[in-house]
This record gives structure tokens, C-alpha cells and sequence, in this order.
């Protein structure tokens, strides 16, 4: 299964635009969009999610169209792990992860296959300790788990994930990148934009590099991430070798100078 | 306590209050007495009963509005005056007095329920695709203009009588009204409150903000309809019947939340039956004061409530949340 993109353009208002994006992500591996701030991530991200409508062009997921799916459809499919971490109200986290569960439900009670995915996630992203405390009352770090488990419920084919490292620290960031790889492994699709160009050498399975709107470059790691991409699209000084695992090291020097 | 058996309780508590609305006054009406052919049956068929219903329903209109527009916009502050369908259906309601259109058989309520129709179409225009800022803000600005067009109907109201008529009509109150009332009014806020209990789910989803909330496959739009649509047709029949009862809609879901948690959807019932438990006491209570005359339910409502509302807010503050 593919989630396709096809001579994609999007303008509205202030947001950032995007034109002709072409680009494949692929299930089963961990895609990373990467580019400056105003680059275009979030808006292709929610392109992809089927939040915006493009202006022109297609996304594709499989066979389908995402805009003109079924909302709930599209939602059971594609799970959004929007940037922001944003919650209201002091609702237990097992409350939180069960709003994953929306999409399925019909009746007015959770069914026995919503209260499974909901223990399961929870089970995925060790947050059953605290299933019965308030969300506001969890740390950071517990609470980005707590709304990856929520994404999880939902058991969707496709997690697409927008900044989901932002404000955590380096232990739970390396927590959340290693949950999402994980889901990659067992053949979900997976899709985040990141910010930390570390993160991305060591994570990513595929990368699409944006550049003011458009894709500067995309595919492996070491083909995308090069020190004269970077150079390029980031104006960073950087260097690139390889450890003796093999493993790509990046190093960033300092700006460039012009 | 479990939801269901605290959900048990106000229903009960409901059924108390509207049998003591029924009952409690400057005479008491024993139940022996409601099918009597005498004057207490007559106070009990003619009184009681509509006021006792009106309560019911306006209070239980009001918490429940108070409860959806807390959730949709997220902000514990908001109550049903915010879209300024109340500001809008008591203009509709005051130019009727001052045009002696309330002379009419349903003059006043057709007028009110004008004003409160007028601002549903106009919010739904300003707020066409915008999310809930420009929703409120819209509403805001509806509410304040409303507001400003009743201040200027009563400084040139004709005699200082028809300014107090106006006035009085705007504090809010549940005397003399007749089954007619309740008949006319009860369609309109039945359709409302039932548009606005299919809100839940979408409400929770909000949860996560407008953008998790889409992801969902909630659609933000038709929520926005529902609920202009819902409160402005309950709300706006309410005011229409009754002026402007405030407090109900911010405070209840306070106090319920308290109870039971801060899930949206899991606070939509029970507003609507701690409302209707609020109103018909307060509006029993205004009865039993001694003295000429009643106070008038809007201002018993907020002298009642705002010193239990700091209550609760001082309680809170010492809690260790």
C-alpha cells in the first residue's frame, strides 16, 4: 500500500504553498518529511491527512482518492498525530486514547473490539500505569505517549505524525521515534516531519526534503540528506561520515558562510 | 458513585424540584388539592403547572446549551449568551412591548423568536467556514449590537410605564404564564435540545483541538450548524417565554463537572437535568420570599449564584488540584 502524490499544489491565504509535489511513501517503512520552517511540511502532511484540499492535483492512498473519501472512512485509514500536542479538559488518559476510537463507533457504549485497541495501544506505548489520571496532570514526556496511543487506537493503516519531538526531551523524544518505528516494522505506513536532521539520519527508512514549496530532493537517507542539500536548502555547514557500525554521523558545524 | 446511579440521583432531584414548583408559593398546593374544583385547583391548573413546566424546560435548555457551547469552544466561560441569540431574541422581545405588538396572541413570542431566527442566519453567514474565534467573536459582536439597539428602544420609550414594563420583561421571570405559552414554546426548545444532545462525539473529539478533531472525521461545519441551530431555536424560545434567565448555562456545567469529570459528551444530560433542578428551585424560592411582590427569577438566579459560584471556585483553589 502507497500513499502517491501527484503534481500537488496547494495555496490559500498565508499558508505556506506548495507546487507540484510529486512524492511516494510506502507502508512498512519510516517516511520523514524534512525542510526549513515555511517550507510546506505541515501542509502537505495535512494534505496528506485529507484536512486541506488541494488546489491541484492527487493524493492517493492505494487506489483511492483521499479527498472525496467518506470522512470517517478516511479517519478509520489515516491516523493524524497533530503538531501542538493540544488538549482540553482534564479527561483521564484512558478517556484520551479511547477518542481514538471515534472513527468505529456506532452505538452509545465502546464494543468489545474498542476497548481491546484502546488496551493495546496502551499496552504499545506502556501508558496503562497512568490510564486513570488526569491528562493534565502527566508530564511531557507520558503525555506524547499518551496521544501516540490515542493514534493507535484507532488502528489505522497510515500514521502520519506532525512534529511529534517538539518540546520533549531528548529521552522521550528517542521514545516516540522508537514507537514509530516500531509501527513501520509491523507494516504500517508511517509519516513524520521532523525538525531534528539527527533524528532523521538515524530513523528514517525514506526522506522527502522540502524546499520553499516544493521537493528539493527525496529517498534514502544518504542520498537526501548530503552536506550539499543541506548546504542548500538549511544554509548549514555540515558533515556527513560513517562510524565503524557503518552508521551515518552527522555533524552539524555551523552556518554557511556566504 | 457510578455516572448511571449520580445521573439516577438528578432525575430524582428534578422530580422533587418540579413537585415542590408545583406545590410552593404564597399558598401551598397539597397534591389532595390539584383536581380540586376550587381555587386551589385553579392556581394548581392555571399557575403552577405552566411555571412548573416552563422551569422545567427553560432550565434544562439552558444547562444543556451552557454544557455544548463550553465544549465546542473549549473555554469553561462561555455560556448561552455568547452567540447573542439571548441578546437578539430579547430585542425581538422589547420592540414587540414597544410597538404593543405583545397585545397580539403571541405577538411578543413570534417577535422574540424573529430576533433570535435573525441571529442564526446571521452568525451562520459570518461564521461560514471560519472555526470558533470567528464564531464568538461574531456572536459577541451580535449580542453587543442587540444590546445597544434595547438600551436606545427604552430611552425613547413613549412613558416611564412602558420603559418599566420593558425592563421588567427583560429581568427575567416565569409568572403568569399560561399553557399556551408552553405549548408554543415547548416544539421549538424540544428540537433544539435534541439537535444539541447528538453533539457529544464531535465535542469530544474537540478535545484534541480542531485539527485532531477533523482527523476523526468530525465534520467542524455541520457541527457549527447544529449548534447555532440548536441553541438558537431552544435558547431563543426560552428568552422568547421567559426574558433573559442568566447564569443557569454557566454555572451548571461547573458543578456537574465536578461530579462527573470533564468529558464533553458525559456532561450533556446531566447539565440539562442539574438546569432544570436549579431553575425550578430558584423559581420556587422567589415565591416563598415574604414580602409585595416576587423577585424577579433572572435576578434571584444570579444573587443565588454567584456567591455559591465563588464558593466553589475557593473550594477549588485549597483542593490539591
Amino acid at each position: 500500500m502507497t500513499l502517491n502524490i501527484q503534481n500537488l499544489a496547494f495555496t490559500h491565504g498565508s499558508a505556506p504553498t506548495l507546487h507540484e509535489i510529486n512524492a511516494t511513501f510506502e507502508a512498512g517503512r519510516l517516511s520523514v518529511i524534512l525542510g526549513p520552517n515555511g517550507a510546506g511540511k505541515s501542509t502537505l502532511l495535512a494534505c496528506l491527512a485529507g484536512l486541506l484540499k488541494p488546489n491541484k492535483g492527487i493524493a492517493n492512498l492505494g487506489d483511492e482518492r483521499i479527498i472525496g473519501m467518506p470522512a470517517t472512512s478516511r479517519a478509520k485509514r489515516i491516523g493524524l498525530l497533530p503538531q501542538g500536542a493540544e488538549t482540553h479538559w482534564a479527561i483521564t488518559a484512558e478517556a484520551l486514547v479511547a477518542l481514538g476510537r471515534i472513527p468505529h463507533r456506532r452505538g452509545a457504549g465502546p464494543s468489545a473490539d474498542d476497548r481491546r485497541a484502546v488496551s493495546a495501544a496502551m499496552r504499545a506505548t506502556a501508558t496503562e500505569g497512568f490510564a486513570h489520571r488526569p491528562i493534565t496532570q502527566l508530564s511531557g514526556g507520558e503525555r506524547a505517549r499518551v496521544l501516540l496511543a490515542r493514534v493507535l487506537a484507532g488502528e489505522p493503516e497510515w500514521i502520519l505524525a506532525d512534529e511529534p519531538l517538539a518540546n520533549l526531551d531528548p529521552g522521550y523524544q528517542l521514545d516516540i521515534l522508537d514507537l514509530l518505528r516500531h509501527q513501520a516494522r509491523d507494516g504500517k505506513g508511517v509519516v513524520a516531519v521532523l525538525h531534528d536532521l539527527h533524528h532523521a539520519v538515524r530513523f528514517a527508512d525514506h526522506v522527502v526534503l522540502l524546499h520553499q514549496g516544493s521537493v528539493f530532493a527525496q529517498g534514502a537517507v544518504d542520498d537526501v540528506i548530503t552536506a550539499q542539500n543541506l548546504a542548500t536548502v538549511y544554509g548549514i555547514d555540515a558533515l556527513l561520515s560513517k562510524d565503524e557500525e557503518g552508521a551515518t554521523q552527522l555533524l552539524i558545524k555551523g552556518k554557511m558562510r556566504s | 458513585m457510578t455516572s448511571r446511579s449520580m445521573t439516577g440521583l438528578l432525575l430524582l432531584l428534578t422530580l422533587v424540584a418540579f413537585l415542590l414548583s408545583l406545590m410552593a408559593g404564597k399558598v401551598w398546593i397539597w397534591p389532595t388539592s390539584w383536581t380540586a374544583d376550587n381555587a386551589d385547583g385553579w392556581i394548581f391548573v392555571e399557575l403552577r403547572l405552566p411555571r412548573a413546566l416552563l422551569g422545567l424546560c427553560i432550565g434544562a435548555v439552558l444547562g444543556l446549551s451552557g454544557a455544548v457551547l463550553q465544549g465546542y469552544l473549549r473555554n469553561p466561560l462561555a455560556d448561552p449568551t455568547v452567540l447573542g441569540v439571548s441578546a437578539s431574541a430579547a430585542l425581538g422581545g422589547v420592540l414587540a412591548i414597544f410597538l404593543g405588538i405583545n397585545l397580539v396572541p403571541f405577538g411578543l413570542f413570534g417577535c422574540a423568536m424573529v430576533g433570535a431566527g435573525a441571529s442564526i442566519l446571521l452568525l451562520l453567514a459570518i461564521a461560514r467556514g471560519g472555526g470558533p474565534i470567528g464564531f464568538i467573536l461574531g456572536g459577541m459582536v451580535l449580542s453587543t449590537l442587540a444590546g445597544a439597539l434595547t438600551a436606545f428602544v427604552i430611552s425613547i420609550a413613549p412613558n416611564p410605564f412602558a420603559a418599566s414594563e420593558i425592563i421588567n420583561w427583560l429581568m427575567g421571570a416565569l409568572t403568569d404564564r399560561l399553557m399556551e405559552d408552553v405549548f408554543t414554546a415547548l416544539p421549538f426548545m424540544v428540537i433544539g435540545a435534541l439537535l444539541l444532545l447528538t453533539t457529544g462525539r464531535a465535542l469530544d473529539a474537540l478535545t484534541l483541538g480542531e485539527n485532531g478533531a477533523k482527523s476523526l472525521g468530525v465534520d467542524l461545519f455541520r457541527l457549527q450548524w447544529i449548534i447555532v441551530l440548536g441553541v438558537g431555536l431552544s435558547v431563543g424560545a426560552s428568552v422568547a417565554v421567559s426574558g433573559v434567565v442568566g447564569f443557569v448555562g454557566l454555572i451548571v456545567p461547573h458543578l456537574i463537572r465536578t461530579f462527573y469529570g470533564e468529558q464533553p459528551s458525559g456532561i450533556l444530560v446531566p447539565s440539562a437535568l442539574g438546569g432544570a433542578i436549579l431553575t425550578l428551585t430558584a423559581d420556587s424560592l422567589v415565591r416563598l420570599i415574604p414580602g409585595p411582590g416576587e423577585m424577579r427569577l433572572g435576578i434571584a438566579m444570579a444573587v443565588l449564584g454567584a456567591p455559591f459560584f465563588l464558593l466553589l471556585l475557593l473550594r477549588y483553589r485549597k483542593g490539591p488540584a
